[in-house]
């Protein structure tokens, strides 16, 4: 039973507007806190980020913006100007938790960093999500999300098997959520502690070593076995080269064949989808599948020394290349899985919005913009709270548009 | 005592996308028991027991990645198919504040353990499941794996080079992303029974999760029309949003050896012209952003001859200095054994594990001031701590734990 609000109703939380912590932020947010977002009276440089609605450039409409800061109300404040810091001083005397990505020294220099409000406020959680932390002899380089996903490890082992081509930067700015989502989690486990009687505390977050600790087998290969990966084309960076798949579909887009079947009803599967898609006949090597259904299934550990089982393995292999080469990859997805095989299609950002699962699922989500005639759709959450529904309580703030609201009368209760 | 040093979780995650989330939990002292199959070894979690190894010694115990996924957790075997196994697991979920696992969809049901009898054992049960595309829906019957969630979401796809296909991530990074995710949904669900006292279950879809990571995409479809399955796209060394100019990975000195160097704005363009010191450097066409992006293929073509012939943490260094942004691409021995953005953070903690000997790991990015996380016991080997729980928690007298253990319970 859904109570409607998330679960961290009745959290206040106040950000400082910066890059770095808009995704912790937005997600406090959708997770029902009730985070208050400032920014300078001149409008915070963010809302200049690309791409803008209609293309057309403008305070307010940036859809960088629009994702990144829906679910925070928002309040314009010179933190230089003596009134205005007078204003965040109230603020922060009244919420559980303040999040700020500001560079070195810019919060001390006005006396407004945590070590010096601390003594006061000795409750309060302060989370910094900062390039390299705010404790470490790098703190003071500048920093982008691919110098940080280049320094930090994921882009060693992504790209192609020609080292000759750049490896490339994963898409979508995930060095923000890298940092962002421990940074959230670091926090609740803050939280807990405090409403359990604790302190509160100061969080020091380090996108560096946060991109560090999320690239898998590059770093723990070395860790245990002193063990370099290498880049491969659409595969796991590996220390030593696996198999070239190269499955496309009928219309020549690539597509995910997964892992090929080991066991009998893997066989079997691929065995009938060939029947079904009336290929049994283009493919002789169906016989090393029926062989494989007779010996109970295949080792990956007997591969390299069986002839017989190499044989069927690549037997399995090539039924999936053949049958993906003959639908589109949607086709290739759903009968694949629908049959028990873990295939899977590659989805640009607009399919998955059209696709019918996740539309089915809810996953589209309409927020309501009062100038435009529909709500528009962002990106929903795979967060399924049974009771306390994760949502987009509203859209990003215009500049200053709770002013009146939060400056005049501070949080409900705070 | 760390901070959650009250929270016991009932664990039945594998991998990393389960075992992930779990782990964040114990480093804050949860109180964290796997739960795993005497009959199979534990072997649905596929890494235990696989590579990479620190020496010759192979087993079920020794598996590197099951390792660094599973510091400061107990392990308990249970054979789930005896109902002496089925009662002992009642009895331990009786105790558990979370029930935490990432099976296919159903899984744990089929076992005799839906959500509703958990909440039988345990009214304010938090059960947290996380699936490929969760527990309701047309593909709930769908499995996953990393790459299969990646390619779904949206991930694969904008990750990559024009004219080259999707490169993707090469490593599951939805399994990093989906275990913090997981963590979050297990550490919400907390904060609110603690103010409720009402427990819940969180169905998680991974696929989801991934797709959240791609707003500013998603609106830029929804609002302007504009997919990013379109000409010269993906191009994911270049960045769309914001915008930026130069901003790409150029080769430098060596086989394989490249450097990351991003102008944030015109400011950055002129502190970076000033490091290269070259003509083309303050050409008119250059001055601004639109006329960087406007010219990018003949700027990125001076960049990389610039870049070719010298040290990429050279490079970076001096472009550092002049404030602009600039990394070499790293390798796994340049970050963890030469950086002090990681050693001094104490970033590659040694545990103790108790077949494997010390051995380093992954730690977290995170210094809490007052109750930070802490890894110092390695992951468990197969029922390393049945003595334990079933004696010590659950009050089970030795000999009957020696008998269950005969009788192929434990």
């Amino acid at each position: 039973m859904s109570t409607g609000t998330g679960p961290l109703q009745g959290l206040r939380v106040l950000e400082l507007a910066g890059e770095w912590c808009a995704f912790a932020g937005k997600l406090l947010g959708e997770l029902g806190a009730d985070v208050v977002l400032v920014e300078p009276r001149a409008g915070s440089p963010l809302r200049r980020h690309e791409p803008f609605a209609g293309d057309e450039p403008g305070v307010e409409r940036s859809l960088w913006w629009w994702h990144y800061q829906s679910s925070k109300r928002g309040v314009a404040l010179d933190l230089d100007d003596a009134g205005d810091a007078e204003q965040w001083r109230r603020l922060f005397g009244a919420v559980d938790v303040v999040v700020e990505g500001e560079a070195p020294g810019q919060l001390a220099a006005l006396g407004l960093d945590h070590p010096t409000v601390r003594a006061g406020r000795p409750e309060l959680i302060w989370v910094s999500i900062t390039p390299f932390g705010r404790d470490n002899p790098r703190a003071d380089e500048p920093a982008t999300d691919l110098t940080l996903l280049a320094g930090g490890g994921p882009v060693w082992s992504c790209g192609y098997d020609d080292h000759t081509i750049a490896p490339v930067r994963g898409g979508g700015n995930q060095a923000l959520h890298i940092a962002g989502l421990h940074a959230v989690a670091a926090t609740l486990v803050a939280v807990l502690h405090q409403r359990a009687g604790g302190p509160g505390q100061h969080i020091d977050v380090s996108m560096h070593a946060a991109a560090n600790v999320t690239t898998e087998a590059a770093t723990y290969h070395w860790l245990v076995a002193r063990e370099t990966v290498q880049r491969q084309t659409g595969r796991h960076a590996s220390h030593r080269p696996t198999q070239s798949l190269g499955a496309f579909d009928r219309d020549g887009r690539p597509v995910n064949t997964g892992f090929p079947p080991t066991q009998p009803a893997g066989f079997q599967a691929v065995l009938d989808w060939l029947q079904e898609a009336g290929l049994l006949e283009d493919f002789p090597d169906a016989v090393f599948l029926r062989l494989g259904i007779e010996r109970g299934g295949v080792h990956l550990a007997d591969i390299a020394s069986d002839v017989e089982a190499q044989a069927i393995f690549g037997a399995a292999r090539d039924a999936l290349l053949l049958l993906a080469s003959r639908l589109t990859g949607y086709e290739f997805f759903v009968g694949g899985q629908r049959r028990g095989l873990a295939v899977g299609v590659i989805n640009a950002p607009e399919e998955v919005m059209e696709d019918p699962h996740f539309q089915a699922t809810g996953f589209p989500t309409p927020v309501v913009y009062e100038d435009r005639g529909a709500p528009v759709l962002h990106a929903g959450s795979g967060l399924g709270f049974e009771r306390t529904p994760w949502r987009i309580s509203r859209r990003a703030p215009h500049l200053g548009e709770h002013d009146e609201e939060v400056l005049g009368r501070p949080f409900p209760g705070g | 005592m760390g901070a959650l040093s009250g929270t016991r979780v009932c664990d039945f995650t594998g991998q990393l996308a389960g075992a992930g989330a779990t782990r964040l939990l114990a480093a804050f002292g949860a109180q964290v028991i796997r739960v795993e199959d005497p009959v199979r070894e534990g072997r649905w979690d596929i890494l235990r027991g696989m590579e990479p190894f620190a020496d010759e010694r192979r087993s079920v115990d020794l598996g590197g990645a099951f390792n660094n996924h599973n510091v400061e957790k107990l392990g308990v075997t249970i054979n789930l198919r005896t109902e002496r196994g089925r009662e002992l697991l009642e009895e331990l979920v009786r105790i558990s504040d979370v029930v935490a696992e990432n099976f296919a969809a159903g899984v744990l049901a089929k076992m005799g353990f839906p959500y509703e009898r958990l909440c039988e054992l345990r009214p304010d049960v938090i059960y947290v499941s996380n699936c490929g595309f969760g527990q309701r829906g047309p593909y709930r019957e769908f499995k996953t794996w990393g790459p299969i969630v990646q390619a779904c979401c949206g991930l694969t796809f904008t990750s990559g080079l024009p004219d080259l296909p999707p490169a993707g991530w090469g490593y599951s990074y939805m399994d990093h992303q989906g275990g913090n995710f997981m963590a979050i949904a297990i550490l919400a669900a907390l904060i609110h029974r603690q103010a409720t006292g009402e427990g819940q279950w969180v169905d998680m879809s991974c696929t989801a999760a991934g797709a959240s990571l791609l707003g500013p995409a998603v609106l830029d479809y929804t609002v302007n029309g504009r997919p990013a399955r379109r000409e010269g796209m993906p191009n994911s060394n270049r960045s769309q949003s914001p915008a930026m100019a130069p901003h790409g990975i150029y080769p430098a000195l060596g086989d394989d050896e490249w450097v990351a160097i991003a102008c944030r704005n015109d400011g950055d363009w002129a502190a970076a012209g000033a490091v290269f010191g070259e003509p083309w450097a303050g050409e008119p066409r250059f001055a601004d952003l639109a006329g960087r992006l406007r010219h990018e293929d003949e700027l990125d073509a001076h960049l990389a001859a610039w870049t070719h012939p010298r040290d990429k943490f050279t490079t970076a260094e001096a472009l550092r200095s002049a404030g602009v942004p600039a990394s070499a691409v790293q390798r796994p021995e340049e970050r963890v054994e030469h950086d002090p953005g990681t050693s001094d953070w104490g970033l590659w903690p040694e545990v103790e594990h108790t077949a494997i000997g010390r051995v380093r790991v992954d730690g977290l990015p995170v210094h809490l001031s007052e109750t930070d996380w802490q890894m110092a016991r390695g992951a468990p080997c197969l029922g390393e701590h049945n003595d334990y729980v079933f004696g010590e928690l659950l009050g089970m007298p030795r000999d009957e734990i020696a008998s269950l253990r005969e009788e192929g319970v434990l």
